[in-house]
């Protein structure tokens, strides 16, 4: 108990010209605390070893950075990697805006894939824009019981059936769209 | 007088005393009871493989038949442990290769682990049952290829979140065909795909499977086919939860799913298209453990889910469940024990997505057995926190991560002292910490008052002066694990509490105030300490003693300075640095 007491005493006593400090000779000897949540204090790797003190100057003036602190927040890589895909795959720009086209129609549609989040979605939307039915997919006959196909075109240039692969890789690689007559679509549904 | 009961009888009696606590327990209380017990000790947790050595432990625990170790801190986790910091399994696979020939589980965590050690477990221990590499690194899909052609008695391989050189798939396919044993697979960290036939059949052959945790290369197309061939699994991570529209796969799984009685755990989720969902609503009533963290679906439909698991108990999810998310579930999951919520942005606060304090309010309200939460957010209040401590004064583990540092009270804006101040107050049995926002020395007055069942805390960006740490490491009588990151805690509270640190396992400090001189006064009067000073900006030996360390890393140990330091790490011996 007394040992305490005494630890405690040191800390009451402590002259706190003489202690070891952090920050430049000339700096303010009062403890700062911080009321404002405008935090710019990241210590990026580069940094260990400076000091605390020069940091909190620092961020009373300058905005908050989004340099990225290491380790912080305290999330495992394998988490950060998939909330990367999930960026990247979104970030281009603030919207996924791929044009759409109807045969017989005299102008094309301009559609945002971040809208939806499933095929199902994309049906409902394209049949309300363009008034029309496209019908169920079924996988070895794609299309079936309407006029409409929904197709597109995907990165390496090639005109595929809206359907096959799985959402996400859908909308990375959808460049644009075509809904297609069934009497000239019936090529595509082929294996 | 002192009757003493025959060794066969004490042995029989300790035989059903299990737990390490309750073990150690008994080897203290004479030195016949100690040497029958060291003789009939068949399991050890080693919580830092530095602590000890291997050669100890065997010459004391001649008979083991399961070791489990833990390697690095916490903190490297996040990054914040340099490579080739250490905890390499080999030596100690190497030595209990050749004293434990009847050896059947080994648990790894946070260790490196080679491809020749995973060969020669594979290979040396003739009864090998379980093998659990969480969170390990070092090794490739060439080791697991040992461990499947050797292995004829496997129960469980578990490679939860390992880091594994990926070189093919076809590991998988070394299984002998004879091989029938397996009750628990978690391949859920590799990323190549493994040769789906020689999966179907592994998982025909496994009568007693009741574990499975497919990769995300698993195309949903083929789930229900394992699903048919193991209709008794009791936990199952999915692959990748979404495919083309593809009805034909949708019905597969509904009918799949309907034919597993004993599911009680979900995971995987990966891509999760909403629609194939509903696929799984014959199994929600018995599921006990849920997680979705994987997958980016909104609230609506994760709302949809969570209202059909009236029995979950564990759910761990995005912050795209949202306060209305959270909601719903305190009004349907009243057995829920574990909450994780994970962030989906980890810098600013996705506008789309509204997960604020409420929610956590919500859940701690409607939860009455809410035991463990883990909470990423961008906003606190004192108000809510005092809230969620008076309603669940059972919490066992309370992790508040609030994304921005040293984020005040966003009513106040005030610190969170207060607020964590009661939590610390009222969950006595509080035994995890884990805190963020501004805080003031204050909070660690109160945790030092309080929190007297406390065995690990994390802090991070908080406090004001060295009483802060004083606070903590005088107060919390129960500390053993003390982890800290850029806080202004230094030499003279440290300094105050070196006999605390001989009753800790370990403290690990980082871009805080300990000067060298400290560390070399720590250790010259604390050899039961190892000292460990990490600085990847050079040599320390031409520093001066009030220079600041970068990163520190104390812990107990019988063993002594370790000799398998990199060239960036110090320890700290009598009056000099020593760089092994």
């Amino acid at each position: 108990m007394d040992q305490k007491k005494t630890t405690l005493d040191l800390f009451n006593n402590v002259d706190l010209a003489t202690e070891l400090r952090l920050g430049l000779p000339g700096t303010d000897n009062q403890p700062e605390i911080i009321k404002s949540s405008l935090s710019g204090n990241k210590r990026t790797s580069s940094e260990m070893g400076s000091s605390t003190c020069t940091d909190e100057n620092e961020s009373r003036f300058s905005p908050p950075t989004k340099e990225q602190v290491v380790g912080w927040p305290p999330v495992r890589s394998y988490r950060k990697n998939i909330l990367q895909v999930k960026k990247t795959e979104s970030e281009m720009g603030s919207g996924m805006y791929v044009k759409v086209s109807m045969d017989g129609a005299p102008y094309l549609r301009k559609l945002d894939l971040k809208m939806y989040q499933s095929y199902e979605e994309l049906m409902k939307g394209l049949q309300v824009m363009f008034k029309c039915i496209i019908g169920l997919y079924f996988e070895r006959e794609g299309y079936n019981g309407s006029q409409h196909v929904p197709t597109y075109e995907d990165k390496d240039g090639d005109w595929m059936l809206v359907g096959d692969v799985p959402w996400e890789m859908f909308i990375s690689s959808c460049k644009r769209l075509r809904i297609m007559k069934s009497c000239e679509a019936r090529g595509l549904g082929d294996c | 007088m002192v009757y003493s009961l025959p060794e066969e009888v004490l042995e029989h009696v300790f035989s059903f005393i299990t737990s390490d606590k309750d073990r150690n327990a008994v080897s203290l209380v004479c030195k016949s009871w100690y040497e029958i017990e060291r003789w009939c000790r068949r399991k050890v947790f080693v919580g830092n493989c530095y602590a000890v050595s291997p050669g100890i432990m065997i010459r004391r625990f001649p008979e083991l038949r399961a070791v489990e170790l833990k390697g690095k801190p916490h903190f490297a986790d996040f990054n914040l442990v340099p490579d080739g910091w250490g905890g390499y399994a080999c030596s100690w696979i190497d030595e209990m290769s050749r004293a434990y020939p009847w050896l059947e589980e080994i648990r790894l965590k946070r260790m490196v682990v080679s491809d020749e050690s995973l060969e020669l477990i594979s290979t040396a221990f003739k009864n090998f049952k379980v093998l659990v590499l969480s969170s390990c690194e070092g090794f490739s899909t060439d080791g697991l290829s040992a461990i499947a052609s050797n292995c004829r008695n496997l129960k469980e391989l578990d490679l939860r979140e390992s880091e594994v050189m990926d070189l093919s798939g076809r590991w998988l396919s070394h299984f002998p065909d004879t091989f029938t044993s397996l009750e628990s697979l978690n391949i859920s960290c590799l990323g190549s795909e493994v040769s789906f036939s020689a999966l179907e059949r592994l998982v025909a052959r496994s009568p007693n499977l009741k574990t499975l945790r497919l990769n995300r290369a698993v195309p949903l197309g083929k789930l229900s086919t394992l699903l048919h061939q193991a209709p008794q699994l009791v936990e199952l991570g999915t692959g990748a939860y979404s495919s083309g529209i593809r009805s034909d796969v949708y019905t597969g799984l509904s009918k799949a799913f309907l034919g597993c009685k004993e599911l009680k755990g979900l995971s995987g989720f990966w891509d999760a298209d909403p629609s194939y969902l509903p696929a799984l609503y014959s199994v929600c009533s018995r599921l006990t453990t849920l997680n979705l963290s994987y997958s980016t679906i909104r609230s609506p439909d994760i709302t949809k889910v969570i209202g059909q698991c009236p029995n979950l108990q564990r759910l761990w999810v995005l912050d795209h469940i949202e306060d209305s998310g959270l909601n719903a579930l305190a009004l349907s999951c009243k057995n829920l024990q574990e909450l994780r919520v994970f962030p989906s942005d980890l810098y600013a606060a996705d506008v789309n997505v509204t997960l604020t304090e409420q929610g956590l309010v919500s859940v701690s309200q409607g939860c009455p057995k809410l035991q463990s939460v883990l909470y990423f957010c961008h906003q606190m209040s004192n108000s809510a926190l005092i809230t969620i401590a008076k309603n669940r004064p059972n919490l066992t583990c309370f992790r508040l991560c609030i994304i921005e540092p040293r984020t005040p009270d966003y009513l106040t804006h005030e610190p969170l002292d207060i607020g964590f101040g009661a939590i610390v107050k009222h969950c006595k049995n509080l035994n995890r910490l884990s805190l963020s926002g501004l805080l003031t020395d204050r909070v660690f007055e109160y945790i030092g008052t309080h929190a007297k069942k406390l065995e690990m805390l994390s802090i991070a960006f908080a406090g004001d002066s060295d009483l802060g740490l004083h606070h903590v490491l005088s107060g919390c009588e129960s500390l053993k694990k003390l982890e800290i990151r850029d806080c202004p805690f230094g030499d003279t509270a440290l300094l105050a509490n070196v006999a605390k640190l001989a009753t800790m396992r370990s403290l690990w400090m980082s871009s805080c105030a300990v000067s060298i001189g400290a560390c070399k006064i720590l250790s010259q009067k604390m050899p039961m300490l190892n000292v460990e000073v990490i600085d990847e900006n050079g040599s320390l030996d031409s520093r001066l003693d009030s220079c600041l360390v970068e990163k520190l890393y104390v812990y107990r140990t019988v063993a002594g300075p370790r000799s398998d330091m990199p060239g960036y790490i110090w320890t700290m011996d009598r009056e000099s640095a020593n760089r092994i």
